[in-house]
């Protein structure tokens, strides 16, 4: 099923990021803060207009991610090239950085 | 080459200052990014998938070693070691943080370059022949009016919030290697019968959604006439252009709704009340524009004819490249170099630091300090003497530069597509990259010969799909992507633009369906001399869609 999360781009360098549960903009889409319905939703929007006041971050939009497992996977191409990078350069953007240590 | 007076430079200058004092009021978050939004995009700073990109102008794809050496540096220091040359003869970084942006710029102005007007609704870079001064075929160098152009044009009180953006292309040879007829403007220059140089003057051509071929409303415009005229076409179309609808907004709609002859009526009108204004160029400030493209004091160099022949001889590799990469130059001891950044199975415009400055190094030595971007996402070393192809040969070899493919179906555009834009429906460069692949051979391609396929990821038709002789649009259709085909494209002195084949194909699909086509015109050409294009007009789309869609094709 596919619930969302809300993602932006950072406004000193645009790096991609999503507003995490902590309330904080995260680097990866893992411990993203997950709306599961419309409430939820609304209050993510809020936070979105919020944080483009505080000029944290530009370009904020709620996107539709499915859980699996532990992971959040967006359901558009667009958004998974946000989340990964390039895909004709595996070594740029965040799927380049070096995988988390177990 | 045209350097900077001191007017220039301050201009420049002061441009950079304030965009720095925009940024930082950006940043202290003075300036809200519904403000600043217009002035990054006037000083070329756009948002993309995974960071701001700026895009530097080249103006008329002209630069010198030194320009090309900052360039590189500019990769490395705040990029990630790499740009993409575009189809408007610009460059663009992918990477670069907003806060450093100031600092690029401030580099860009100390060799006399900038990203002005390379984004928004004013009149974005103007381009110009590849080859310009240099090619055998050219009536006059276009680059001098295009100069003019430039500097007309730059932060033009009037012309800064058109309805949207416009682009002129200067042409100087009949042979249009500028794409002039898919422009807002395209200007051909030419000789009367007196001999006297002019501009045929085009207008109202573009790609994009709604794709349209030029009208001529001019066969011979004077010289001195090209402000006034430039002017009086920019001002109607201020005036009338649609405003009240972005995807109606361009001065082809505008051409299309109100008629060729009733607009070249309101130009024509427009221009008497302007014609003998302070806009008529006196000859010495043309004169004193040309002289900075004189062309370069070149030293005869006979000897390199019979050392090519035995060169040649001895290496097919080099002897390949020289028929498909080096084109005439108007001095026959000389030769036109295009540096292909299309390598197989590569991202096509894409060079990296080190490639750059290799590239500088070797216009510094054998190529006059010239160097070239093509509209086709190429480099090109205008002056290399024949006598010094095999050695600029060997140097290029050394960082994969010497793919001997210029023209043939690797050589192919393409647009950054969703691997990096934001208005982007689906990938460019690994479809291009995959077709690079299938058809890589060297025998296969030179076989096909001449073929421009081009790739655009969205209907906006950055990679020109359609004036591909083969152009390809990718979309995205119920989340997935698809590419549809478009046949029979031209964007050069006959220009045309592709039929559509029919329904689209898949990213699994795409690249059989391209091969099917090829296969198909190899099957059907007269001869080897018939190109894909000649084919094309002579059949029609009925054979190639039978081998695309026929029931018998599938079922095979």
């Amino acid at each position: 099923m596919s619930v969302k999360v809300l993602t932006a781009n950072r406004l000193t360098d645009g790096e991609v990021v999503w507003l995490g549960a902590n309330g904080e903009w995260l680097e990866h889409i893992d411990g993203a803060l997950i709306a599961r319905h419309a409430e939820a939703v609304n209050a993510l929007e809020e936070a979105g207009k919020s944080a483009i006041k505080s000029n944290l971050v530009i370009d904020v939009n709620v996107i539709d991610v499915e859980e699996r497992g532990t992971d959040l996977y967006p359901v558009r191409l667009r958004e998974r090239i946000r989340q990964l990078g390039p895909t004709i350069r595996l070594d740029l953007g965040k799927q380049a950085e070096k995988p988390k240590a177990a | 080459m045209y350097r900077y007076d001191e007017f220039d430079h301050a201009f420049v200058s002061a441009r950079v200052e304030q965009f720095k004092d925009q940024v930082e009021r950006r940043l202290a978050g003075e300036l809200t990014e519904e403000q600043f939004r217009p002035l990054r995009l006037m000083n070329g700073v756009y948002l993309q998938l995974h960071a701001y990109m700026l895009r530097v102008a080249v103006p008329y794809g002209t630069l010198s070693s030194r320009q090309m050496h900052k360039l590189a540096h500019i990769a490395r220091r705040y990029d990630r070691g790499y740009g993409h040359f575009t189809t408007r003869q610009n460059i663009q970084y992918n990477w670069p943080a907003l806060k450093d942006i100031p600092a690029v710029l401030d580099e860009l102005a100390s060799v006399e370059m900038h990203a002005l007007q390379t984004s928004g609704n004013c009149i974005r870079n103007v381009t110009a022949d590849h080859f310009a001064g240099a090619a055998a075929d050219e009536v006059g160098d276009p680059r001098p009016y295009a100069e003019i152009l430039r500097q007309w044009s730059s932060m033009h009180p009037e012309f800064s919030y058109l309805p949207r953006k416009f682009k002129i292309a200067v042409t100087g040879a009949d042979r249009d290697r500028a794409a002039i007829q898919v422009h807002d403007i395209g200007l051909h220059l030419k000789k009367n019968e007196a001999g006297e140089l002019g501009f045929a003057v085009y207008v109202g051509g573009g790609q994009g959604r709604t794709p349209m071929v030029a009208k001529k409303i001019r066969d011979f415009l004077p010289v001195e006439d090209l402000l006034t005229y430039t002017t009086a076409i920019v001002r109607v179309y201020n005036l009338n252009g649609r405003r009240d609808n972005k995807y109606k907004a361009r001065i082809k709609i505008l051409v299309h709704e109100t008629g060729t002859e009733e607009i070249t009526r309101q130009i024509e009108a427009e221009w008497q009340a302007i014609k003998e204004t302070d806009l008529k160029l006196p000859q010495q400030d043309v004169d004193a524009i040309d002289t900075y493209f004189a062309p370069p004091n070149l030293v005869q160099r006979p000897e390199g004819w019979s050392g090519l022949a035995a060169a040649r001889k001895a290496d097919h590799a080099f002897s390949a490249w020289v028929d498909q990469n080096v084109t005439p130059h108007k001095n026959p001891d000389y030769g036109v170099v295009t540096i292909s950044l299309k390598p197989i199975g590569g991202i096509p415009g894409d060079a990296t630091d080190a490639q750059m400055d290799l590239v500088a190094d070797i216009a510094e030595k054998f190529s006059y300090d010239e160097i070239r971007v093509s509209h086709e996402q190429n480099l090109v070393l205008p002056h290399v003497a024949i006598a010094d192809l095999r050695i600029v040969y060997d140097l290029l070899l050394t960082d994969g530069l010497a793919t001997a493919n210029a023209g043939l179906i690797t050589d192919i555009i393409s647009c950054p597509g969703l691997d990096y834009c934001a208005l982007a429906t689906a990938r460019s460069i690994p479809v291009a990259q995959r077709i690079s692949e299938r058809f890589g051979d060297p025998e296969r391609q030179a076989d096909i010969g001449e073929l421009k396929l081009k790739i655009s990821g969205c209907i906006n038709a950055c990679g020109h799909h359609h004036v591909g002789h083969i152009g390809i649009l990718g979309v995205e259709k119920k989340g997935e992507e698809l590419y549809q085909i478009s046949l029979g494209g031209s964007g050069d002195e006959i220009c045309t633009i592709g039929d559509i084949t029919g329904r689209g194909f898949s990213s699994e699909e795409i690249v059989d369906a391209i091969e099917t086509i090829v296969d198909r015109y190899l099957e059907i050409r007269t001869d080897k001399e018939e190109t894909f294009l000649a084919t094309y007009r002579r059949v029609g789309a009925a054979p190639f869609k039978d081998a695309l869609y026929s029931e018998v094709a599938n079922a095979a």
